[in-house]
């Protein structure tokens, strides 16, 4: 019974109710599937001789109250999952077994989750392709030339080519979204605060938001309601009243107001996303919602204040990694030497590229004028978000200015790679939720999305919207299996 | 503004990564590129901004301070490249 694993999360989780599926047959199922489909190199780390002993103890002593009945989730590599190896897509960590675990993987293991495995993605999750891993490159499931995007790109693939029924990925610039729309996946970027970071492998404090990459909008608000958690394990997460979100959802979204940014007409934009976003405009106003064109003038400043300010917050961040406590270390003539040398082979090309930028921006003589000027900026960017929120509820947006690229295209200029981000990044910087939904295909037949971005905290909102225009366009991605022989 | 090799052995140096001259060539390309396009934030005027240092509008909390888990000392030592008992090991540092 192979379509187990073409199942939604919903479906999965209500034939496991009903127990119409076992869990083992589920996690016999995804498994037999990952074990085919090793070409696609979106595991770094299976689990599945454990995930399956666990399934046959769910068996046993089922608990069907519960969200996730043992579900079985592959996640990517950069959730600390106790006594399961952590690499975060480094050599540096090649080695690290965590002996603790993040709170967002705890919530849905709570809820009765089984974890198949760690999912492959840039090193530290910088990148925009899932190029920069240690473990090599994933090739997406649409096709064996693409990127499956990054930085969260393991996910994206495991999930667009069923080998895990949902995932979670982490966003810092894009890198939930990006991937969800290179793969015709759905993945939001919470409310910066809203899951905690606790455990999570650490790139950019102030902009890293785990959130859920899903197969459609409702199984996105499931597990979105099951990962947003006040803790007091992060100093950042944010006490506020969660809703039920799957329990909430409606596609009844007559009356709302939808901004479109004008600034977000790029140059060079190829037309079929120009007309992909029109077509979401006369969705939307078919559901009853209302447009507006609305400005957000220092759209174009995002990209280059999120290259100051993110790599700042990566340098001191990844200043841990000194080969001492874990990890790998390479073996120096005293202890300054073995420093150099554990970070220069331990970090790859591109986060030691971002290292170096961050530790230029912070340096003595140059924090004012890149880190302190970055942070004016944001602010401005963040200004732009609430000076449009006084007029409309919600915004929407392509999600990425093309669709996906090829294996190798924009690994040589580390510039064309940013411009990747360029309609994601403005969201982290502001700290503000959005969502990815597939809402077509491009003449290749590469999937394309539209972004909906929303306030501080009204992740319900962005979740209908999504949900409604989800009904409309009745996306169908077109993957061949070609990777299983 | 260009970044010489000088500056990136300087940078290389504070980052505690050992750059070595074929490199630093690779990386003074990559980084010139990169602060090229940053330098576009110099065409705003930022003078009267506020400068942003947190997006969570919430003052950060205070909590006791509790130790929770409990006897991890080997699971720990486990993860470190060498260790003695229970001490990491790291190069001489005292002469």
């Amino acid at each position: 019974m192979s379509e187990i694993t073409s199942l939604t999360l919903t479906e999965l989780v209500k034939n496991i109710k009903e127990k119409k599926i076992s869990s083992e047959e589920a996690t016999k199922n995804f498994i037999e599937r990952g074990e085919k489909s090793k070409q696609l190199n979106s595991y770094i780390t299976n689990d599945f001789s454990s995930a399956l002993k666990n399934a046959k103890n769910f068996d046993q002593k089922p608990n069907f109250n519960l969200k996730l009945p043992g579900i079985p989730i592959a996640v990517k590599d950069l959730f600390c999952t106790s006594g399961v190896k952590t690499t975060a897509g480094s050599k540096i960590l090649s080695n690290f077994v965590p002996t603790y675990e993040s709170t967002v993987t705890q919530n849905i293991w709570n809820e009765g989750a089984i974890l198949l495995g760690k999912l492959n993605c840039d090193e530290f999750a910088m990148g925009s392709s899932n190029e920069t891993s240690f473990f090599g490159n994933v090739q997406s499931p649409i096709d064996k030339d693409l990127v499956p995007g990054g930085s969260s790109g393991g996910s994206a693939a495991a999930l667009a080519a069923n080998l895990t029924p949902i995932t979670i990925g982490t966003d810092t610039g894009g890198s939930i979204r990006q991937p969800a729309s290179f793969t015709g996946t759905v993945g939001l970027k919470p409310t910066y605060g809203s899951c905690s970071r606790y455990g999570i492998v650490a790139f950019a404090s102030s902009l890293d938001q785990a959130g859920p990459m899903s197969k459609n909008v409702k199984d996105c608000a499931l597990l979105h309601e099951i990962i947003s958690t006040y803790d007091e394990k992060d100093s950042t997460s944010i006490d506020f009243k969660r809703n039920e979100y799957s329990k909430e959802l409606t596609n009844n979204i007559k009356g709302k107001k939808i901004g479109i940014p004008k600034e977000y007409r790029v140059e060079g934009m190829p037309k079929e996303i120009e007309d992909l976003w029109v077509k979401g405009i006369e969705y939307i106003k078919d559901c009853g919602a209302k447009i507006f064109e609305i400005s957000l003038p220092h759209t174009n400043y995002a990209l280059p204040a999120y290259y100051i300010v993110a790599p700042a917050e990566a340098s001191s961040n990844l200043a841990r990694y000194d080969g001492v406590k874990y990890g790998f270390r390479s073996k120096g003539e005293n202890l300054i030497d073995m420093y150099e040398k554990t970070r220069s082979e331990g970090f790859g090309s591109e986060v030691q590229r971002r290292i170096m930028i961050g530790t230029y921006v912070l340096s003595s003589g140059y924090y004012d004028a890149y880190y302190l000027k970055a942070q004016k900026v944001r602010k401005l960017i963040k200004n732009d978000f609430d000076e449009a929120y006084k007029k409309v509820d919600a915004i929407l947006t392509p999600s990425t200015p093309n669709s996906a690229f090829k294996i190798g295209e924009k690994t040589n200029d580390p510039v064309s790679m940013y411009l990747n981000d360029i309609f994601t990044v403005p969201i982290n910087l502001a700290g503000l939720p959005a969502i990815s939904i597939p809402a077509g295909l491009d003449v290749k037949g590469y999937p394309l999305g539209l972004q909906i971005i929303g306030k501080a905290f009204d992740e319900q909102n962005i979740l209908n919207i999504a949900y409604a225009m989800e009904e409309k366009i009745a996306f169908k991605n077109k993957i061949t299996d070609w990777w299983i022989k | 503004m260009t970044i010489d090799l000088k500056t990136i052995k300087h940078i290389s140096k504070l980052s505690r990564i050992s750059v070595d001259d074929k490199k630093a060539k690779k990386l003074a390309i990559d980084l010139n590129s990169i602060f090229n396009f940053i330098e576009k934030l110099n065409e705003l005027n930022t003078d009267k901004v506020e400068p942003l240092t947190s997006v969570a509008a919430t003052t950060l909390k205070f909590r006791t301070d509790v130790v929770k888990s409990k006897d991890i000392r080997s699971q720990i030592l486990k993860n470190s490249p060498e260790d003695n008992e229970d001490f990491f090991v790291v190069p001489k540092v005292i002469e």
